[in-house]
C-alpha cells in the first residue's frame, strides 16, 4: 500500500483544562476513503481543525508526505494541499456558481488592468461541474438555487480543481435527502478514483460504509484504532462509536432500528 | 448519474426566456423606474422637461448625487452602510475650502489633500466596524454628528465666528485644474453644433446649454469604472463575496477588511470629489452642505437594486437610481403639481424598490 499523504500521531489537544483530544492517531493515504467516525462531542471538529490548520496541537506529531510539519494558519495546510469542506461549504448563495467556484482564486487576464477572465471561469466551472455529474443551466445560475447535494458537490469539485491532496469533508451528508446523499458518496468515489485522500467525518455508520476504504473511531477524544473495510460490520462500529454498553441496552427496547 | 461530458441537459429544466433573464439583473428596477417616470412627466410636465436644456436640468443634481449613490451602492453590495457621507461632504468641504482659501494652495495639491483626508476618515470608519464587529449603521451614525459637529466648529474657528467660508471661486480662478472640477466641458463643441442648428441657440448665437457640466461627466466615469470594477475584476468578486457572506469569503481567501476598509475609502473620497464639485460651483462652503445626503445616497443604491443585507446589487442601477432622483426632484417643477410632493414621491419610490427588490431576490436564490 503506498505511504500516507498525511500522518497524524498522538495528537493531543487541551482546551484549558478540558481535554478535547487525548492521542489521536490517524492517517490518509492517496485514493482512498478514510472515514472518522463518532458521536456528538468525541472530538471529531477539534481534531479536522487540527488537521486543517485552524488548531495547533498541544502535543503530537504531524507528518506530511513523510516530513514532520505544523500548520501556522489554514492558509499553510491550504498551501499544502488539505482542502477542506466545512459545513456551512463558504459558499454564497446570491453569487453564481463560478463566481464562488473562484471565490479569492480569480483567474486574471491582462497585464495592466488584471481582468477577471470570466469567459475562462464559467468554461473551467461548467466543465469541472459537468465531470461531477451536474449539468448547470448556466455558470451564471446563483448557488441559492441548488440543491444542498449540489452545493456539496460544487465545494468538492472546487477543492479538487485547487490542487486538493487531502479532502476533509465535514459531516458531508448530514443534511441531505436519501438521493442527494448518494449523489455526495459519489462524487467521494469520483474524487478517490483521481487520487486525492478523502476524509470522510460522520455518524452515520451506513453512510460511512457505503464509501469508505478504512474506518476509525473517535470516543471521548481518544482512537478506538482503525479497521479496514470487510473486517468489521456496522454493528460494531455503531458499538464502537456510542462506547459499547449503553446503546446496547438502548437497543433491546428499540428493536435493533439505530 | 452519468459521467458522460456530452450527457443531455436536465429533462425537467426548461430554458429561460429573454425575459426571465431580464428579470434577474440587479438594475431592472432602476431601469424600469426610469421609464416610468420619463412617461410619467411625459404626460404631465412641461414639453420644456425633455429638450436639451432640461435634461442637463435635472441630470446635474441626478450627476451629484449619484456620484454618493454608486459609491454607497458598492458599499451596500460589501455589506456595509455608510451614514457619514453627508457630514463628511460638509468636512471634506471644509478642509478643501481651508486649504484653497486660507492657506492659499494651488488646487494640485488642494485636490489630493482633502482626497486624502477623505480616505483617512473613511479608512478609521471601516476600522472601527471591523474592529468593534458593531453594525456600520450605529458606527458611521456617530460619524454623522461627529462630523457634522466637527465641520460646524471648524468653520468658526477659520472664519472668525462665521458658518460659512467664502472666497473660494476668486482662490481658484485660473488654475489649471478647475475647468475639471467646475464648469462646463466641451464648450466648443456646444457652439459649433448651435452654429449649424444642431441645438437651440439664444438669439445671440450663443448655445442655450452651453456645455456638459463636469459632475455630469464624473457621474458617467464612476459608473462605468465602478460597474467594471464589480463585474470584471477580481476585486468585484470580493466585494460580492464579502458582502454576501464575509465568513464564508474569508475562508476562501478573500482578504475581507481590506476590501472593506477600501469601501468606506471609496465612499469617502465620493464625498470628497461632491464637496470639491459643489464648493467651487457655489464659490463658498458651509455647515449644511451635504445634509441628508447620507439618505438620498442610500434611496438611490436601493432604487438601484442593492439588498440592504449586502452581496447584491449594481452600480450601474444606482447610476438610474440618482437619475430618477434628479428627474423627480426638477421635474416637478415642470409641472402643476405642488414640488413638495417631492418627499411623497420619494418614499413611495423607495418602498416600492425595496418590495421589488426581494421579489427579485427570492427569484435569484429560487427561494420558494
Amino acid at each position: 500500500m503506498s505511504d500516507p499523504i498525511i500522518h497524524m500521531e498522538n495528537i493531543k489537544k487541551h482546551f484549558g483544562n478540558v481535554i478535547a483530544l487525548n492521542g489521536v492517531t490517524f492517517d490518509v493515504r492517496p485514493g482512498e476513503c478514510h472515514c472518522l467516525l463518532g458521536d456528538n462531542g468525541a472530538g471529531k471538529s477539534t481534531f479536522i481543525k487540527t488537521m486543517s490548520g485552524v488548531h495547533k496541537p498541544t502535543a503530537g506529531e504531524i507528518f506530511f508526505e513523510g516530513k514532520p510539519l505544523s500548520f501556522d494558519s489554514p492558509r499553510d495546510a491550504m498551501e499544502a494541499g488539505i482542502a477542506t469542506v466545512f459545513q456551512d461549504l463558504a459558499m454564497i448563495p446570491l453569487m453564481s456558481v463560478t463566481r464562488n467556484f473562484f471565490m479569492g482564486r480569480e483567474p486574471t487576464r491582462g497585464r495592466v488592468i488584471k481582468r477577471f477572465d470570466v469567459d475562462r471561469a464559467n468554461a473551467v466551472t461548467m466543465e469541472e461541474m459537468r465531470k461531477m455529474g451536474i449539468n448547470l443551466r448556466a455558470p451564471d445560475q446563483a448557488v441559492g438555487t441548488l440543491s444542498g447535494g449540489e452545493r456539496q458537490t460544487v465545494a468538492i469539485a472546487r477543492a479538487v480543481y485547487f490542487g486538493a491532496k487531502v479532502l476533509i469533508l465535514d459531516e458531508p451528508t448530514s443534511a441531505l435527502g436519501v438521493r442527494q446523499t448518494s449523489n455526495v458518496l459519489a462524487t467521494i468515489d469520483r474524487v478517490r478514483g483521481q487520487g486525492v485522500g478523502v476524509v470522510f467525518i460522520s455518524h452515520n455508520v451506513r453512510h460511512a460504509m457505503a464509501v469508505g476504504d478504512r474506518f476509525t473511531v473517535l470516543n471521548r477524544g481518544q482512537t478506538l484504532g482503525t479497521a479496514v473495510k470487510g473486517e468489521i460490520d456496522a454493528a460494531e462500529l455503531q458499538d464502537m462509536m456510542a462506547g459499547g454498553q449503553e446503546l446496547a441496552r438502548l437497543e433491546g427496547s428499540l428493536g435493533g432500528t439505530i | 448519474m452519468t459521467t458522460d461530458a456530452t450527457s443531455p441537459a436536465d429533462e425537467r429544466i426548461k430554458s429561460e426566456s429573454f425575459v426571465t433573464r431580464l428579470m434577474k439583473r440587479p438594475e431592472l428596477g432602476a431601469i424600469g423606474g426610469v421609464i416610468l417616470v420619463t412617461i410619467f412627466f411625459l404626460i404631465t410636465a412641461d414639453s420644456a422637461m425633455f429638450t436639451l436644456s432640461g435634461i442637463v436640468n435635472f441630470l446635474t443634481p441626478a450627476a451629484q448625487l449619484g456620484i454618493l449613490g454608486i459609491a454607497a451602492a458598492m458599499l451596500m453590495i460589501g455589506g456595509e452602510f455608510d451614514l457619514s457621507i453627508g457630514s463628511m461632504v460638509a468636512f471634506t468641504g471644509l478642509i478643501f475650502g481651508v486649504l484653497a482659501v486660507n492657506m492659499g494652495l494651488p488646487l494640485i495639491v488642494a485636490i489630493p489633500v482633502t482626497l486624502l483626508a477623505a480616505a483617512a476618515m473613511g479608512a478609521l470608519n471601516g476600522y472601527v466596524v471591523i474592529r468593534t464587529g458593531l453594525p456600520s449603521f450605529i458606527v458611521t451614525l456617530a460619524f454623522l454628528f461627529i462630523l457634522r459637529g466637527a465641520s460646524l466648529v471648524g468653520l468658526k474657528l477659520f472664519t472668525g465666528g462665521s458658518t460659512q467660508l467664502r472666497g473660494v471661486r476668486d482662490a481658484v480662478q485660473g488654475d489649471f485644474l478647475t475647468p475639471f472640477f467646475s464648469g462646463d466641458a466641451f464648450g466648443g463643441l456646444f457652439r459649433w453644433l448651435a452654429e449649424r442648428g444642431i441645438v437651440e441657440s439664444f438669439g445671440s448665437g450663443a448655445p442655450k446649454v452651453p456645455g456638459i457640466p463636469v459632475e455630469i461627466l464624473w457621474f458617467i466615469l464612476m459608473a462605468l469604472v465602478c460597474t467594471f470594477v464589480l463585474l470584471r475584476t477580481p476585486a468585484g468578486n470580493w466585494i460580492f463575496a464579502t458582502g454576501g457572506d464575509d465568513n464564508a469569503a474569508a475562508n476562501s481567501g478573500v482578504p475581507v477588511r481590506r476590501v472593506k476598509i477600501a469601501l468606506f475609502m471609496l465612499t469617502a473620497c465620493a464625498a470628497a470629489l461632491v464637496a470639491v464639485i459643489t464648493v467651487i460651483d457655489a464659490g463658498s462652503t458651509d455647515a449644511r452642505r451635504g445634509f441628508m445626503k447620507e439618505f438620498e445616497a442610500i434611496i438611490t443604491a436601493v432604487i438601484g437594486g442593492c439588498l440592504l443585507t449586502g452581496g447584491y446589487g449594481s452600480a450601474i442601477g444606482a447610476f438610474f437610481g440618482a437619475i430618477i432622483f434628479g428627474m423627480v426632484t426638477i421635474g416637478l417643477t415642470y409641472t402643476d403639481f405642488d414640488q413638495d410632493w417631492f418627499q411623497v414621491f420619494l418614499g413611495a419610490m423607495l418602498l416600492l424598490a425595496v418590495v421589488f427588490n426581494n421579489v427579485i431576490r427570492k427569484r435569484v436564490t429560487g427561494e420558494r
